[in-house]
């Protein structure tokens, strides 16, 4: 089976293939942050190693930076030393940063897309689980650990066992209000945590053609919450549309040769995948997490679900388990559960076009009293082209915090957290118990969601709202 | 990477699926600069708990740790395999591990041993008749036994993943023996891809 996306793209990276060894892979773009490359360099330094190809090693700052004030001093001195650390090593080594401060500073998954570094058919990586997102583009693209991170900066290779392949496909048409965000937590529900491990995904269908870009990030984003290695789309128009001029995308004949290479970065007909699976879109509503991972959601019609009414003893107790932690009780349902902050960014829905679904929704109307509402940027960029828009001001007016570029909420490094107890609705990609801060109990749902919930103060869609539009 | 044949010790349990990267070493603990130093933060959430298994007498001395399905999971964080081997823990034994945690463990020399559900409940059982009973994870025959009570179950590890644990080798040292390939290959990427520096082009 050599017809597929992921074969295309896995075997024209092949280096060497040695018997006994797993085969040994180019990459043609490693992307790397503050928290998990400091032990790289110095072990890099130890072996007395340099950087193998510095050009094709992008640096920024987002998992620890200050969302407030980020021109002020670091205050937290552990985040202020990592980031001093990226900013050494990538001078010692001639890596291209973009420190906090930066206009093209941001989450890493969002600058690479922006900056036209992620290009179809390419390998990408990152310490970073939802290096996953590049895929969007049709590229090979999926996170690695620390000692990978060094293998990378010294050899520009990486060591892999080739994956099997799946094919999500989603057929027919998402209804009005059904987000991409939806899609991807409904088949993450559908395959489960961990039915994607060992597989590179590749989403196909209708309802997945007809995703604009952010939309198509935020599904392979989340294809790690699957168990999956990577996530693919083959590209198209609106891949090649969304490329055309960026600062690192080809230019001129090479605009050309690219766009006749990239056109041939699709299945073919009739290949098989070892594993298939097919949703209906047309069958999706728009949905919420109840539980402590992503695969435990329903939709926002629903109730919390019965333990008992699920099949096995091992998932009865991990859904009581999940339950005791979100304070939940069975029965109750969805649009009855208050929240106490409302979190709009990360790498899965802090791109303009989600900050613009949120905003949409948020025109002319209030956050319910008592309700923390904070929206993050997924970078710099994205900050600067949403106030061009005045969606700041949308935001603001509504009673939302408009913040600057980073990780923040998603993953509470930042001091961004919710307390012991509080409830959020979050756009990011984890529900994990203390995700966003210890205790903290984190619903996954979309912007729109995201919006609606702050404006009622419970679990809503947009269509609930007053005045629904 | 200091070679690893076989794991013998104590064992402690914590029958859970899913069990994520940031409950292995909670988000605060990733400041750290170092690959030392992760073992207070480990399940740091969970320590919290009085009757969690780590804090019970002895667990200390634990060297493999029983897990439910999908251990692992989330983050790519390699953070949370230096927490399980600054604890002492030298083996994981699951039903299923996450693929980026795997990869790091190998890499980092902690020892994976995906056994059965079945192996892995029975091992289970015998620990919790016989809390101090040694477990053994044998590297080289690829098996997991309770010896005192004559449990031994296969496991599964990739033949390279067994090699690289056994010989104790550097991975970066291994590729490198093919740098010629690799300058190779660089010669035959094509022109357009990115780059963070201005291409000079050669005129043709």
């Amino acid at each position: 089976m050599h017809n597929r996306l992921f074969d295309k793209v896995w075997e024209r990276h092949l280096v060497a293939s040695p018997d006994g060894e797993p085969p040994l892979l180019y990459i043609d773009l490693h992307l790397v942050h503050e928290v998990t490359s400091p032990q790289a360099f110095e072990g890099l330094e130890l072996a007395g190693r340099r950087v193998r190809r510095p050009e094709l090693t992008v640096a920024t700052m987002d998992h620890d930076v200050p969302t407030l004030n980020p021109d002020g001093p670091i205050t937290d001195p552990l985040a202020a030393e990592q980031m001093a650390r990226l900013r050494k090593n990538c001078e010692a080594h001639g890596i291209t940063l973009y420190p906090l401060g930066s206009a093209e500073q941001g989450v890493v998954h969002v600058i690479g897309p922006q900056l036209g570094l992620t290009q179809p058919g390419m390998t990408v990586v990152c310490g970073d689980s939802h290096t996953s997102t590049h895929g969007a583009f049709g590229a090979l693209a999926f996170g690695i650990g620390t000692t990978e991170v060094e293998h990378v900066l010294a050899t520009q290779t990486l060591r892999q066992a080739k994956p099997a392949a799946m094919a999500v496909t989603v057929d027919g048409e998402l209804p009005p209000g059904v987000s991409a965000k939806d899609l991807v937590l409904a088949i993450i529900a559908e395959i489960g945590t961990h039915g994607g491990t060992g597989h590179v995904i590749e989403y196909r269908g209708a309802a997945i053609s007809s995703l604009d870009m952010a939309g198509r990030m935020t599904v392979c984003n989340m294809s790690i919450e699957a168990g999956a290695r990577a996530g693919m789309i083959a590209p198209d128009d609106v891949t090649f549309a969304f490329l055309e001029g960026r600062t690192h995308s080809p230019k001129g004949t090479d605009w050309e040769r690219a766009l006749d290479d990239w056109r041939s970065l699709v299945t073919e007909e009739g290949a098989a995948f070892d594993r298939e699976v097919r949703i209906d879109a047309a069958t999706l509503r728009p949905v919420v997490t109840w539980g402590t991972n992503p695969a435990q959601s329903v939709t926002i019609d629903d109730a919390v679900p019965d333990p008992a009414s699920f099949a096995t003893d091992a998932e009865q107790r991990a859904a009581q388990r999940a339950l005791d932690y979100m304070g939940l009780m069975p029965g109750t349902a969805m649009r009855d559960i208050a929240v106490d902050t409302v979190f709009i960014g990360s790498c899965t829905n802090g791109r303009l076009a989600d900050l613009r679904a949120a905003a949409a929704v948020l025109r002319d109307r209030k956050v319910s009293p008592g309700v923390r509402a904070i929206v993050v940027p997924g970078s710099a960029r994205v900050k600067v082209d949403a106030e061009a828009e005045g969606l700041d001001e949308v935001f603001r007016s509504a009673g939302f915090e408009w913040r600057s570029a980073g990780c923040s909420m998603c993953l509470g490094m930042n001091g961004d957290i919710l307390a012991p107890q509080e409830r959020s609705a979050s756009t990011s990609n984890r529900n994990f118990e203390g995700r966003q801060g210890p205790g903290g109990r984190t619903h996954l749902v979309s912007p729109a969601m995201a919006a609606a919930t702050a404006v009622a103060g419970r679990f809503a869609a947009p269509s609930d709202l007053e005045g629904a539009r | 990477m200091r070679a690893v044949t076989r794991v013998e010790g104590p064992a402690v349990v914590i029958d859970r699926p899913n069990i994520d990267t940031d409950q292995i070493i909670p988000a605060a603990w990733l400041k750290r600069v170092e690959r030392t130093g992760f073992g207070p933060g480990l399940f740091g959430a969970w320590r919290g708990d009085p009757d969690f298994v780590l804090n019970q007498p002895g667990a200390d001395l634990a060297k493999v740790l029983i897990a439910g399905p999908n251990f692992g999971c989330g983050s790519s964080r390699e953070h949370a395999v230096w927490a399980l081997q600054d604890f002492g823990f030298d083996a994981v034994v699951a039903p299923s591990f996450a693929d980026i945690f795997r990869g790091n463990s190998i890499g980092a020399g902690l020892v994976t041993a995906q056994a059965d559900e079945s192996a892995v409940a029975a091992i289970g059982s015998a620990l919790a008749a016989n809390p101090s009973a040694t477990v053994l994870v044998d590297v080289v025959d690829r098996t997991v036994a309770v010896p005192a009570a004559g449990l031994t179950f296969p496991f599964a590890l990739p033949d390279y993943a067994r090699w690289r644990l056994l010989e104790g080798l550097d991975d970066i040292g291994i590729t490198l023996r093919h740098a010629d390939a690799i300058a190779g290959f660089e010669q035959r990427r094509p022109i357009w891809l990115p780059s963070s520096r201005p291409q000079v082009r050669a005129v043709t």
